[in-house]
Order: C-alpha cells, then sequence, then structure tokens
C-alpha cells in the first residue's frame, strides 16, 4: 500500500546534524569513551569519531542513532534533546540547592586504638584537652540547624566518640528537641570501632534511631595488625561488638568500612571474605589519605596508586565473580561511581562532589570548637595547618562560617568545569573537586593534575568501570544494579 | 469474542424516526422502584411478567416478545446475550447497537474519536478523516449513565485530544460525574508539548487519571517512521516532560513489532536516563488488526525471536526502579526473568486461546492472544506447558 512512506522518508540527509557538547577519552588503540555534560556516555571507535566530528556521519548508521539518543548530536527541529540535557543538569545539580547536610561533631579524639595510619586520635586521659564540650556542642547546634537543607545528618567522630558518650546522648537529646519545630529529616551515625560498646549505649542508640557505622580492616591478624590497642583483641572485640549491636539495633543499623593499609594490598579477597563472613552486603575499599599519622609513620608514603589501583581491581573482580555466582555484594566506592555514571541522579558523595562538597555539602566541628571544611581539613590541622578553618563556634556567626573567603575562594579555584585539564576531561562529569587534598600535597587547591595521584585513583577506577562493563555485557548488569542502589 | 456492535433484530416504527443516537442505561431488575424506571431501559432475558414503567425495553431471543409497548420496544439477537444489568447501550438512528460500557467488566473504553494525527503502521483503528464529534457527545451523555460505583474506565481514538479544550471539558465531566473512577486516556502525547494544555489538563485535579502515550523507540526516525510523522517523537517527549512538570501521570506503551524489537534495550536505555519520572512502561505485543494486517510483512515477528531483547529491556527498566509491565504475550513466548512483570490483559472481549494450548496447564496463569491474532496468524513457536 502507497499511503504509508518508507523509514528512509523520516531521516535525516547526511550531514544535516550539529554537535551538541561531548568529551572522548581514549580507552585503547581502537576505542574511546565519549562523555556528554550530564555524564552519559558511548563507546564508539576512534574512525567513528572522526566521522562524527566530521560531520560524515551516515544517518542510516546504528551509531548516528546512539549519538542522537544519547545526546550527543542533534538534528534541526531536536528540541527535545536540548531539554531534556537542560533537565538532566539540573537534577545533577538540584543537591546544591539544598546546602549542607552532613554535621560532623568530632566529640573527643581519645581513642583506644592507636593505629599507624590514623589521622588523628590521641591516646590520652586528659578530657579537658581532648573533648568537645557541651557549650560547644550547644553553639554547634545552633549552626546545624541554619542549615536550609530538609534532611540532616549528623555524624559523630573521634577518636572514638563512645569515650565521650555522654556528650553524644546530650547532642542527640537537644537536635531532637529543637527537631520537634524544625521537622527535618533527622538521622544519626556514630563512627566507632566498636569495642567500648555497652548494652546500655545501645539501648540509647535503638531508642533514638542512631546508626553506627565501624571499621572492619580484614581477617583477624590483618585487623590486628592495623588497628592495635592495649591487649591485641582489636579483632575479637569487634565481632563481639558486631554482634552484640546487631542483636539490639539490628542487622543494618551496622555498616563497616575498611582502610587500605600497605598490609593489606596481597588480601584483597581475604579482606571480602571477611567481610562475607559477616554478614555484610558490600564494602568500600578506602586507599589511605596522606593525613595526620598516616604521613608521620610513612605508611602513607609506603604503596603508591598504581599499587592500590591494582588491589582495587583484584578486589574488584573477585566482588564481580561473586555476583556471578549469584551473591549480592557491592563495592561500594564502584556504586557510588556507577550511580553518576549510569544514572541522571546524583549519589551525593561529599567526597566527590563540583563544586566540591567541603564546608557546604559537609561541616566538621572540631572538639577544640575550631570549625573545618571537612574532615580532612581538620586533619591538616593536626599537622598543624589550619588554612580550612573556616570558623570557631565561640566567635563566629553562620554568615561568617559559611561566606568566609577562604571556603569560597577554595570551591571556585577548583570548579571542575573551569579548571585547567579538568574541564576538558572526559570523566569530569563523574569526578569532583578535591580543593583539600591538591592544597595537602601541591600547595594549592587546584592542584598539578599530571602529578595528582588523586586524579590517578579516580581515572584508574573509572577506565576500570568502564573497561569490565564493555567488555562483559553480565557486569553491566550487575553494575546496573549498584548504581541503582545509592 | 464478543460482538460490541451490530444490527437491532427489530425496531420499533418510532425509533425509526429518531435523527440522534440514544443512549440507555439497562436494568434486569423487574422490581425497579417506579421513580428509578424512567430513565432506564430494561432488558428482557425470559419470559416473566413484563414490568411496566421503563424508558425502553431490550427483548433478547429468549424471551417472549409479548406484552411490551410497542413504540418502546427494540428486539436484540443472541449475540447481545452478554448485556447485563448496568450497562450503557446507544441506538443509533440507521438500526445499529452499541455497547458503549459494560458494567461487569474492567476494560471499558469508550472512543471519542477516530481521528488522528499519526498513522500508526500497526494501528488497531485506522484513522477516518471524518466529523465524528458525536462520539464525543456521545461520551459526556454515556459519563452520566454509568454506575457510580464504576472502577475505572478508559478514553479511546483515534486521538482524544484532538477537541482540545473539549477534551478537558470531558475530563471535568467525568470528575463530576464519576468522581471514584480511575480514569485512563490514550494518547500520543504531542498535543501536550504545548505548556497551556498540559496546564489545563493538570487543573482537571483529576483524582485518578493516567495518559498512557506510545513511544517506540530512541531513535527518532524509528519512531516518526511507525507512526508515519516527521517530527512526532521529539513533540511526544516534550509533552511528557509537560505532563510530568506539571505532576501528572504518565504511562509510556510500547508496541514491539519488526520495527521496535531490536531497538528495545536502548528505549529502555533512553527512559532510564531521560524519563525515569515515568510512572510505568507497559511492552505491548502486537495486535493483528487494522493497518497491522496490511503491514504484516514489515510488522510481524515472532515473539519467540525477540524474547531476549524483552528481557533485557525489562531487566535494565527494572533495576532503574521503573515500574514495568509485559502485556499482550502468550506465556510460552516469553523468558522467564520477565514473569515478575508478566500481565495477563488483553481485553475480556477479545482475549482467545490457540488449539495448540488446549492442553496446556498454565492457561489461567496466561495473557493468551488477541481474537485477531488467532484469525489473521499467530507464532508458530507456541509450545503448551505440560
Amino acid at each position: 500500500m502507497t499511503k504509508f512512506s518508507p523509514l528512509v522518508e523520516y531521516k535525516a540527509t547526511q550531514g544535516q546534524y550539529q554537535l551538541l557538547p561531548f568529551k572522548f577519552e581514549p580507552l585503547d588503540d581502537h576505542d574511546v569513551v565519549i562523555t556528554n555534560y550530564v555524564g552519559e556516555f558511548a563507546f564508539i571507535s576512534r574512525e567513528d569519531l572522526e566521522t562524527t566530528l566530521s560531520k560524515k556521519l551516515d544517518p542510516n548508521s546504528k551509531i548516528y542513532s546512539l549519538l542522537r539518543s544519547r545526546h550527543f548530536i542533534k538534528e534541526n527541529g531536536d528540541e527535545a534533546s536540548i531539554e531534556l540535557l537542560g533537565l538532566k543538569t539540573r537534577t545533577k545539580y538540584s543537591n546544591l540547592r539544598n546546602f549542607t547536610n552532613l554535621h560532623i561533631f568530632v566529640v573527643t579524639l581519645r581513642c583506644d586504638h592507636s593505629c599507624q595510619y590514623c589521622q588523628v586520635s590521641r591516646q590520652s586521659e586528659n578530657k579537658v584537652a581532648f573533648d568537645m564540650t557541651i557549650d560547644m556542642a550547644e553553639k554547634a547546634l545552633a549552626i546545624v540547624f541554619r542549615s536550609p537543607n530538609p534532611a540532616i545528618k549528623i555524624e559523630f567522630q573521634g577518636g572514638e566518640p563512645l569515650l565521650n558518650f555522654d556528650l553524644v546522648k546530650h547532642i542527640v537529646l537537644s537536635a531532637k528537641e529543637i527537631n520537634e519545630t524544625q521537622n527535618r529529616d533527622l538521622q544519626f551515625v556514630i563512627t566507632s570501632t566498636l569495642t567500648l560498646v555497652t548494652d546500655e549505649i545501645l539501648l540509647f542508640c535503638k531508642a533514638h534511631k542512631v546508626y553506627l557505622s565501624t571499621s572492619l580492616d580484614g581477617p583477624e591478624d590483618l585487623h590486628n595488625r592495623n588497628r592495635p590497642r592495649p591487649g591485641r583483641d582489636s579483632y575479637e572485640r569487634f565481632v563481639e561488638g558486631l554482634e552484640r549491636t546487631r542483636g539490639v539495633l539490628g542487622f543494618d543499623a551496622v555498616s563497616a568500612l575498611m582502610t587500605t593499609s600497605p598490609a593489606s594490598l596481597t588480601r584483597a579477597k581475604d579482606i571480602v571474605d571477611e567481610y562475607l563472613r559477616h554478614g555484610f552486603d558490600g564494602i568500600f575499599f578506602r586507599h589511605l589519605s596522606p593525613y595526620g599519622f598516616a604521613i608521620k609513620t610513612k605508611s602513607y608514603g609506603a604503596y603508591n596508586v598504581d599499587r592500590w589501583l591494582k588491589f582495587y581491581e583484584e578486589g574488584l573482580d573477585y566482588i564481580i565473580e561473586l555476583n556471578k555466582q549469584g551473591v549480592r555484594f557491592t563495592e561500594q566506592f564502584a556504586a557510588l561511581m556507577l550511580t553518576k555514571m549510569l544514572t541522571s541522579n546524583d549519589p551525593g558523595y561529599v567526597d566527590l562532589m563540583n563544586p566540591s562538597g567541603a564546608g557546604i555539602a559537609a561541616v566538621v566541628f572540631n572538639y577544640d570548637g575550631d570549625i573545618y571544611a571537612s574532615d580532612e581539613s581538620r586533619m591538616l590541622r593536626e599537622m598543624d595547618d589550619t588554612t580550612f578553618k573556616i570558623g570557631n563556634l565561640f566567635t563566629s556567626s553562620y554568615e561568617d562560617v559559611f561566606t568566609n573567603e577562604v571556603l569560597l575562594g577554595a570551591l571556585e579555584d577548583s570548579f571542575t568545569l573551569s579548571a585547567p585539564m579538568c574541564s576538558d576531561c572526559a570523566f569530569e562529569p563523574w569526578c569532583g573537586a578535591d580543593p583539600v587534598y591538591h592544597h595537602a600535597m601541591h600547595g594549592d587547591v587546584l592542584g598539578r593534575k599530571p602529578e595528582s595521584e588523586f586524579c590517578k585513583r579516580i581515572m584508574g577506577v573509572v577506565k576500570l568501570l568502564l573497561e569490565r562493563m564493555k567488555s562483559d555485557p553480565q557486569v553491566k548488569t550487575i553494575f546496573m544494579r549498584w548504581a541503582n542502589r545509592c | 469474542m464478543l460482538m460490541l456492535s451490530g444490527r437491532v433484530v427489530r425496531k420499533s416504527d418510532v425509533l425509526s424516526d429518531i435523527k440522534e443516537p440514544r443512549l440507555y442505561s439497562l436494568s434486569t431488575n423487574p422490581y425497579l422502584p417506579l421513580p428509578l424506571r424512567g430513565k432506564k431501559a430494561f432488558l428482557a432475558r425470559d419470559s416473566s411478567p413484563v414490568p411496566t414503567g421503563f424508558g425502553h425495553y431490550f427483548v433478547l431471543p429468549s424471551a417472549s416478545s409479548e406484552g411490551f409497548p410497542p413504540d418502546k420496544t427494540t428486539g436484540l439477537g443472541l449475540e447481545f446475550d452478554y448485556f447485563g444489568d448496568g450497562d450503557v447501550v446507544s441506538l443509533l438512528p440507521d438500526g445499529r447497537i452499541r455497547s458503549l460500557f459494560r458494567a461487569n467488566s474492567n476494560h471499558n473504553s469508550i472512543l471519542l474519536t477516530e481521528q488522528c494525527n499519526h498513522y500508526c503502521l500497526m494501528c488497531s483503528q485506522p484513522p477516518k478523516r471524518v466529523d465524528d464529534s458525536w462520539l464525543l457527545t456521545e461520551a459526556f451523555e454515556a459519563i452520566k449513565m454509568m454506575p457510580r460505583e464504576t472502577k475505572e474506565i478508559g478514553f479511546t481514538g483515534g486521538e482524544p485530544t484532538i477537541y482540545g479544550d473539549d477534551f478537558i471539558k470531558l475530563l471535568h465531566h467525568t470528575k463530576s460525574w464519576l468522581p471514584q473512577t480511575s480514569l485512563h486516556v490514550l494518547s500520543n502525547g504531542r498535543a501536550f508539548a504545548d505548556e497551556a494544555f498540559s496546564k489545563a489538563y493538570a487543573q482537571v485535579e483529576h483524582p485518578d487519571l493516567m495518559v498512557g502515550i506510545p513511544i517506540y523507540s530512541a531513535d527518532a526516525s524509528v519512531h516518526d517512521y511507525v507512526v508515519q510523522s516527521k517530527g512526532a517523537f521529539d513533540e511526544t517527549v516534550r509533552g511528557v516532560l509537560n505532563l510530568k512538570r506539571y505532576g501528572q501521570r504518565v504511562e509510556i506503551r510500547v508496541v514491539i513489532h519488526k520495527q521496535t524489537c531490536e531497538g528495545l534495550s536502548e528505549l529502555a536505555n533512553f527512559i532510564s536516563r531521560n524519563l525515569l519520572f515515568v510512572d510505568q512502561v507497559a511492552l505491548m505485543g502486537l495486535e493483528h488488526i487494522g493497518f497491522a494486517r496490511a503491514n504484516i510483512d514489515s510488522l510481524w515477528v515472532d515473539p519467540i525471536e525477540y524474547k531476549d531483547q524483552l528481557s533485557e529491556a525489562v531487566k535494565i527498566l527494572t533495576s532503574y526502579g521503573v515500574r514495568t509491565a509485559v502485556y499482550n504475550h502468550p506465556l510460552c513466548l516469553v523468558n522467564s526473568d520477565v514473569l515478575p512483570v508478566y500481565v495477563k490483559s488483553i481485553s475480556d472481549w477479545k482475549n482467545e486461546f490457540a488449539k495448540e494450548c488446549e492442553p496446556c496447564l498454565r492457561k489461567s496463569e496466561c495473557g493468551g492472544f488477541f481474537s485477531s491474532g488467532i484469525r489473521n496468524g499467530y507464532s508458530q513457536s507456541i509450545t503448551p506447558f505440560l
């Protein structure tokens, strides 16, 4: 019948398309990954890239169809693609509007552990010198509730926060009281080794819905080696504390983090197995940060990014294998990256945001009453660098803290869309700014990207993730599931 | 298969004079209180005494025609034996009768027009370029006659939104007369690219309204080709965005055939990346009727051949948390990973099984076939579960 027109009638004529903004990065000799401003991507050959750029792409080809539907090219009259790109950009940055969510209270620097890589903690009985006071806590809470964010998370850190649990209790109760009229979505988390948990502490946590975040570095020998405490029983006490905590608060009310020490590097599989054994459904492979004791004890310099990436790859591949065998287990850093790569939602991961999350997504109230832009900022302070001190609880107003020139300057100067080598990096849509790290290592908030270990680490992880999903559709399915967990 | 319209056996003389269709709400209750009878038509199925006072009488062959007032009586053939209490029918001047609403069915769709600005390759209701706005007038009437407790009705076409403001008026009217009834509209979505129209639609503030909009491919050219209209994809997507901007519920409907099955997973990616906020995605098999028969060579693909693409699309959509449903597919032609979203959906009046299905043990779980598929050809891969 002639009343129907053939497909070709609905195709554009050759060379009629326009390029939308995109960037690319070679993956191997043959292929590149191209990304647009909202983090959508496609794998194409170098040859197709060149054809695309010279506007010689055949409108009947699959690649043309793919690039048009993923908003890398548009035809005259395509208004929806521009509208969608705008919508996705707004969605990506929508968290900024809410401003600060995470408020970290360093209630004490004292700790029962003396971990080599720890950034800050002290073995001391001197409460006066290293504990936050009630007065400071009250002032900090006043600042917390000035945040316009409808969701507020208060995280207790240390040292070991359970050594100053009376103050934790006071802050939880006061915050809840204030919240009776504020009606925020209020969450509490205590970062603890769990070695000091008691039933009394747990019952309080249960009554006030306080979650616990803990550390598990791997099997007993590794954990005890990384995390020494008097009696060398860190692991034993962790296991006991974990069971006790889960028994009272519920199985999923405890999450664990690991830190990669030099001794961890050959143990990726053992570490994952240890997490499995304890019933965790995921792990966060954390590299060492160049702050505090990590630098003093030289453990930071004990391995470089390439070595860590090798460890990460080994761990990730083992976790992928587990998933293929039907075990649902996530590598959480990958999951955060994949949320950025595979969805239009931003996971709100404070350490990888643009503009940087320092000060605006998270803020730290230190034990001594000073206010810092991030957890790393207060660790720098323990190395006598107070650059990112943005206020003091006794002398600064809310406005002083958040319009502090040091903070705003650092955010602006490190903004990835205008930072040299970031702005034209294909992975920029998935990355973030880290002014504190670059200041610490390179002496300015921008840093020197070719030498930046931060940059190397993120690019390494991203390339690994891209490579794995490119070569194995089953991995893509697993990654899609991880991406939608956040 | 039920006959939804047909010729009446005999109509009274008075009726032959009517110029306009007349709508009747049927009652089978001879004891209906008198005040209620005037507005109702009595449906006589047996030879019980004739109740008086009804506005009209329809007589099935199983009833004797004795005793009915001749000026208000219409005889019906056996094919209308399924008529029942609460049904709404329309008697036309040319002596045909149409069922507009069946009270015991959950699949009531009101055809508002046969006009459309698309000309889809597989259209089951080929568009006509005639003024059929009497259908809209009829819909306004029919809504008033439907039982207040009706769970769900649909508005379909053609393209219902071609009426513009009058379509919005119908929505207001339906909300007023059937406030408890879910309303599902089938539209190609293009009218909603006009923000003012989307706004007017949203301002109806209907408590339970969903619009089903087709997007056939992530490739705009393929979509435009399937609906035979250049620029359709762009306008439809912008329509969906406007609807969601105004907080309206949208279902994306995908008919799977030879032109669309290959791009199914890329379409799932597109939806997950761009339209994650839609309320539901329906992946549907082809109905062998209307234009689909004329274009069968360019449309027909045995569902067994795209079952992996279907699985992949379902996997993507469900991973992203999109509510997904697979409609109009025989159970034996889909992979088992599709089952969590598999729906028995073909409207009761057009659902049948093939002869191969007779020994199948899972017929009660199966979506079966469109009657049109049974008549006009279906998959050779049907395998009964034994």
